[in-house]
């Protein structure tokens, strides 16, 4: 099905010097996953414990005008209940989104908003009880898409963002753009749509709370966020946070999906407090598409002025999200369908508006590449346009336009090692582009695309000054290391990659490191699997306790043998003298020296992101230590007859900087292939009203896994991955992130692929057959051929908030903030960056 | 997790003990032969039963008779992987074969059975969700409400009618046997269904279907064709059975066409066999015959795809079915 290969750029190649990193070597959490040992939240349990099912709303946007528990208080094994009553406080993930309750107390806002959590001895006994909730409703208006939020300023969803129904309105401008676009020589204007999606992990939420006997709670949850969690909790529970434990069991896949506070986790801590007794909650499948937190649909206008040569001019990017009911991460989801437009090509000036509105729809929030996708396509479907409309080739026109290693772009954004000329020559070169493009039969095709994502998120959700990440080593006569740090295993190998990262400085194997993450009384605090995040940062805090030990030790051992510290070699599970092998002794007689010289052995280490040079209103996403690279090639066959299509052969280059484990990254890329492929050809959050002189339902189409498609294997391509290895200073050994960029490339990819099988664009995702044949039928009949949506919605962002660019001096402050209406209480992102540099 | 409701299931031996307990309380009772079709909707509560009386113990449904040269029997209890399996249906009826090795997955063939398969429930987005989706759209017709949402001016139900393997059973001629306490019947496939996505069987609640009967494949060139998402699991959106008899110069001797998952019954594409009969399977007749094919089919907004693709879809589809057994 596919083949790897890994190619590094680092000067000498890839580096020599090291054993373990860069290598494929089985996974720390392998074993047990692959014989069914691995313990996920479902699979806990605990005497007397009871089952809990949430009641939610069947309505879309109503008010709360009754509930009645008798009939189910009164059925057989019903221990108890909760309602919006219990547990007034709001909660939410962002600060400036407080907007949650654990349970509804007065207005639900989509089907699928909780109103009252039921417990009972057994499951069955939970949903009869859950059926038999009445709750009584008085109807509210419902809107279902960003037109009819702006339609409908009243009744608010809301009572907070910035008007009516739209959550958050951004608009800046870095340089002048429409000045810039006189000078152009190509003006393309487009408009996109990305239709939203869900995550569709395989593990349904699950959390089991377990109430102590001295008033305490622990919640075992499958989060991607136990630190986020613990915070919530803190606050809805009214609890002190020492009085509140989170463990985050191994999750059975995130991708973004499982990094909001939920409902059903505050519910289940509660009612266990309530009831003294365990509490169990797993939800249905139904249930996680009604959490989604998934893909924002957002449709786009893209407005891009190129020379006769191809190089960039300038662009006004106008986005505008369909955020569902909640603000979840949306207000940074909002900056990121903007940010990141700029870390790929060198686009001299950019101006950026968008908004986002609440629906009556499930919340969207972050999916693997957050924001990004959508903007990502438009871009590089808009690229091949303009390579087509200049006679360019879509590859050249690309390379001539990279950002320069250490470059800061017009938004303020500091780029790191950059690998992507590697990453575009690799996937030409792969699949024949220069001999195959443009030349073959009609009904095939190729098309290319190119993509940059973060390597962690620059700032932390909350305002602190505090690391982003932890680490802490236990070392003792028995040569056992045990690694504490709250990071979290949900599929992607975090776990490895710590435990490889202290191996490769200690010299010693995976197996001598006992790993203790992702719980918030014994692990020290890391923000959580999100943004692409852990390798970075609990990687160069897990290296810093490690180097630390090393030092340790190495004073010891030097004493011991006579030999100067820095001679000394950790490897083979020995410490030795360079320069006379020979003198040396095993690992654990060193870590028994060092524990005769200094007591107890133990270190910590810690990271915090370095500053960004951003400093206007929203500077806060975007920044981050280091920026992956993908380039991919897609070959597409596609039946002009049906309009069915089928992606062939995928080629996938990614710049990882520099490997930690050579298999997780290969699986990284294929998992990236596969979740691009399914948005750009089948995935999609769909959502249906009813004729409406009968009904007031607005409902998801297809909440389940049968119904929401997502490829099979039989659906997949094959694959052809390459891993460029362009060691960015920030990462650990040189690395940067491999969980998410490479999905990015694919949705463009694919519809380049189409326009060069049959001529005819298709200017949103998933592309359907339909589609296809439409437009077709369109370019058969003289119109332009093309099938996407129409204009993007009236809407007025008023006056941008200005910031010159770095090359026209700017400062990466902004000139008129009160001019842009900035006001010091209404801001949503830190305007200014935090103290920055590693910790000590 | 979902759950599901609770229920008395009687797993008999006998014939005799199936007939007799079905016939206790008819209204509510139901065969469960491999479930896949039964307890999924069970657990979606659109399907409910106070007893299910299964038919996995019973031997005398399971197994495969004869080899195409004069009838061949199946039983009903047959599994789908042992028909995939069985070589007299690769060789005698490869239409057959492509059907049903095309349903749901290897897994799900594993445990589903043909008469699961002809029994099966019709299908619609508005009906296959959970209990508290269909509350949060009010219900529809198949179930306790008075309108169907798929066509609101519509006095019927449209589900559609999602087994593979009816279609091409109905255009190769098959007959099943229906027995109750009453006795015993044989009908043609074709008239078990009916045109109506509540009350999709003609059979009685008390009757059980205990085997298909398969006429001798003697000249006769079968294919069926799947239209659907993905390459594995999901029901047809599309499906085209066609039966063909030629004569020896290459002429159409008799073609059976049946549509499937485009109404609530295998629907015949009678205007296309007419135009076919005995005159010649050439470019023209096939592409005329696929225009006539598309008549009859009446996808609506209740599957997955746009209802307008999938009814465009059935003239390539047919005229690709024909195309392919021409040239066998
Ligand atoms: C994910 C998924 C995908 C699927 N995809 C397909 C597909 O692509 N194509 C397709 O055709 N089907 C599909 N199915 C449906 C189903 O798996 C098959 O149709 C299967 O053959 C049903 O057989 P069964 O024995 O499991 O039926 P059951 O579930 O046991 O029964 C189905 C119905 O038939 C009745 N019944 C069973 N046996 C008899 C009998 N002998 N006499 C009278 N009534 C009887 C039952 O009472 C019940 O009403 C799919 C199902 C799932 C869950
Ligand atoms: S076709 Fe109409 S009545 Fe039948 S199940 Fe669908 S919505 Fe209900």
């Amino acid at each position: 099905m596919s083949d790897y290969s890994l190619e590094g750029q680092s000067p000498g190649g890839r580096r020599q010097d090291l054993k373990l990193i860069g290598k494929a070597y089985r996974r720390v959490d392998g074993p047990a996953k692959v014989t069914g040992q691995t313990v996920f939240a479902d699979d806990y349990t605990a005497p007397r414990m009871v089952f809990m099912k949430l009641k939610r709303s069947h309505l879309p946007h109503a008010r709360i005008v009754g509930i009645d528990v008798e009939k189910a208080l009164a059925m057989s094994g019903v221990v108890g209940v909760l309602t919006g009553r219990d547990m007034p406080d709001t909660f939410g993930i962002l600060p400036v989104s407080q907007d949650e309750h654990a349970l509804c107390p007065d207005v639900v806002r989509f089907v699928g908003d909780p109103v009252v959590a039921v417990a009972a001895l057994t499951e069955d006994e939970a949903e009869e009880a859950m059926r038999a909730i009445v709750v009584d409703y008085e109807p509210l208006p419902t809107i279902g898409s960003v037109q009819e939020a702006l339609n409908t300023p009243e009744p608010r969803l809301h009572e907070y963002g910035d008007e009516g129904n739209v959550h958050k309105r951004i608009t800046m401008e870095f340089g002048d753009v429409e000045a810039a676009l006189k000078d152009a020589d190509l003006i393309l204007e487009d408009d996109f749509f990305y239709e939203g999606n869900t995550h569709l992990p395989m593990e349904q939420h699950a959390t089991v709370a377990v109430p102590e006997p001295d008033g305490k709670v622990t919640l075992y949850s499958s989060t991607q966020t136990p630190h986020y969690l613990h915070k919530a909790l803190t606050k809805v529970l009214g609890l002190k946070a020492s009085h509140i434990r989170v463990i985050a069991a191994p999750n059975g896949g995130g991708f973004g999906g499982k990094s909001d506070p939920f409902n059903h986790e505050i519910c289940a801590a509660k009612m266990a407090l309530k009831l003294g007794r365990p509490v169990k909650i797993t939800l249905t499948r139904e249930e996680v598409f009604y959490c989604h937190r998934g893909r924002h649909p957002v449709q786009m206008h893209m407005k891009t002025g190129f020379t006769k040569d191809g190089r960039l001019v300038a662009q006004h990017l106008q986005t505008a999200l369909d955020g569902g009911a909640y603000g979840s991460y949306g207000v940074a989801s909002t900056y990121y369908t903007g940010a990141l437009q700029t870390v790929t090509y060198k686009l001299p000036k950019y101006r950026f508006d968008s908004i986002r509105c609440f629906t009556n729809k499930p919340p969207c929030g972050p999916k693997r590449g957050h924001g990004t996708p959508q903007p990502r396509f438009g871009w590089e479907v808009q690229l091949d346009k303009a390579a087509h409309a200049l006679g360019l080739d879509p590859a050249q026109l690309r390379l001539k336009n990279l950002v320069e290693p250490g470059e800061v772009t017009a938004n303020w954004l500091k780029v790191g090692s950059i690998g992507l000329r590697k990453c575009i020559e690799a996937v030409v070169e792969g699949s024949g582009w220069n001999e195959r493009y443009g030349k073959l039969p009609f009904g095939r095709g190729l098309g290319l695309a190119c993509s940059s994502y973060l390597t962690g998120a620059g700032l932390p959700i909350y305002w602190n000054h505090m690391p982003h990440s932890g680490a802490q080593l236990k070392l003792d006569r028995s040569g056992g290391v045990a690694l504490f740090c709250g990071e979290t295993e949900i599929g992607q190998g975090s776990d490895t990659v710590i435990a490889a990262c202290v191996a490769e400085v200690l010299g010693i194997g995976l197996d001598d490191i006992r790993l203790c993450v992702a719980d918030t009384d014994l692990t020290p605090v890391d923000l959580g699997s999100y943004s692409s995040r852990v390798t970075i940062m609990a990687g160069n805090a897990s290296i810093q306790a490690a180097e630390r030990a090393k030092e340790l030790i190495a004073e010891a051992v030097a004493q011991r043998l006579d030999v100067p510290k820095g001679r000394l070699v950790f490897a083979d599970h020995r410490v030795f003298d360079a320069g006379d092998p020979e003198t040396g002794m095993s690992w654990q007689e060193a870590v028994q020296c060092a524990e005769s010289l200094h007591g107890t052995l133990g270190t910590t280490g810690s990271y915090t992101p370095p500053r960004s040079p951003g400093r206007y209103r929203g500077a806060g996403v975007g920044p981050s230590p280091a920026y992956s690279y993908s380039a991919c090639v897609v070959e597409v066959e596609v039946d002009p007859d049906t309009g069915l299509m089928r992606v062939e052969h995928v080629w996938m280059a990614h710049d990882v900087g520099q490997c930690i484990n050579a298999a997780s990254v290969m699986g990284q890329i294929e998992g990236s292939i596969y979740m691009g492929l399914a948005e750009a050809v089948m995935e999609e959050s769909a959502f249906k009203r009813l004729p409406k002189n009968r009904s007031a339902a607005l409902v998801h189409k297809i909440p389940s896994m049968l119904d929401y498609k997502s490829p099979t294997f039989l659906d997949m391509p094959k694959m052809s991955s390459y891993v460029i290895e362009d060691p960015d200073p920030n990462g650990p050994f040189g690395a940067k992130e491999v969980g998410q960029g490479p999905l990015l490339p694919m949705p463009p990819a694919v519809a380049n692929a189409v326009f060069d099988a049959v001529g005819v664009r298709v200017d949103q995702v998933p592309i359907h057959p339909h589609m296809i044949l439409d437009a077709l039928a369109a370019k058969a009949k003289g119109r332009p051929p093309r099938f996407g949506p129409g204009a993007f919605p009236a809407f007025d962002f008023g006056t941008p908030l200005k910031v010159p660019t770095p090359d026209e001096g700017g400062d990466g402050k902004a000139t008129n903030p009160e001019e842009a209406g900035i006001r010091k209480d209404q801001g949503t992102m830190p305007e200014t960056s935090n103290t920055g540099g590693p910790r000590r | 997790m979902m759950r599901l409701p609770s229920f008395r299931l009687l797993s008999p031996r006998s014939m005799d003990d199936v007939t007799v307990a079905l016939a206790d309380d008819p209204a509510s009772t139901r065969l469960v032969a491999g479930g896949t079709d039964l307890l999924p909707n069970m657990k979606r509560r659109h399907q409910s039963a106070k007893t299910l009386v299964s038919l996995r113990r019973v031997e005398a449904l399971r197994g495969i008779q004869g080899d195409g040269s004069s009838e061949v029997r199946i039983g009903a209890g047959t599994t789908l992987a042992e028909i995939c399996r069985s070589d007299v249906v690769k060789s005698a009826y490869p239409g057959l074969h492509e059907a049903v090795s095309s349903i749901a997955s290897p897994l799900l063939r594993n445990m589903g059975t043909l008469g699961g398969n002809l029994c099966l429930d019709t299908r619609c987005s508005y009906y296959n969700q959970t209990e508290e989706w269909r509350e949060a759209i009010g219900y529809c017709m198949k179930e306790c409400g008075d309108v169907c949402w798929v066509a609101p001016g519509s006095s019927r139900c449209w589900a559609t009618s999602s087994t593979d393997a009816a279609p091409l059973l109905v255009a190769l001629g098959a007959r099943v046997k229906l027995d109750s306490v009453r006795g015993s019947r044989v009908i043609p496939l074709e008239d078990l269904y009916a045109d109506d996505g509540i009350a999709y069987l003609t059979k009685e609640r008390d009757e059980i279907l205990t085997e298909v009967l398969l006429p001798s494949s003697d000249k006769t060139k079968t294919t069926y064709l799947k239209l659907r998402r993905r390459g594995s699991i999901d029901f047809p959106v599309l499906g085209v059975g066609v039966a063909l008899v030629q004569d020896d110069a290459g002429g159409v001797e008799d073609v059976s066409i049946l549509l499937g998952a485009v109404r609530s019954q295998p629907t015949r594409a009678k205007a296309a066999e007419d135009r076919l009969r005995g005159g010649a399977l050439d470019d023209d007749a096939i592409a005329e015959a696929a225009q006539l094919a598309r008549k009859p089919a009446a996808p609506l907004e209740n599957t997955d795809f746009l209802a307008r693709w999938r009814g465009a879809m059935v003239e390539k589809f047919v005229a690709r079915a024909l195309t392919s057994l021409r040239g066998r």
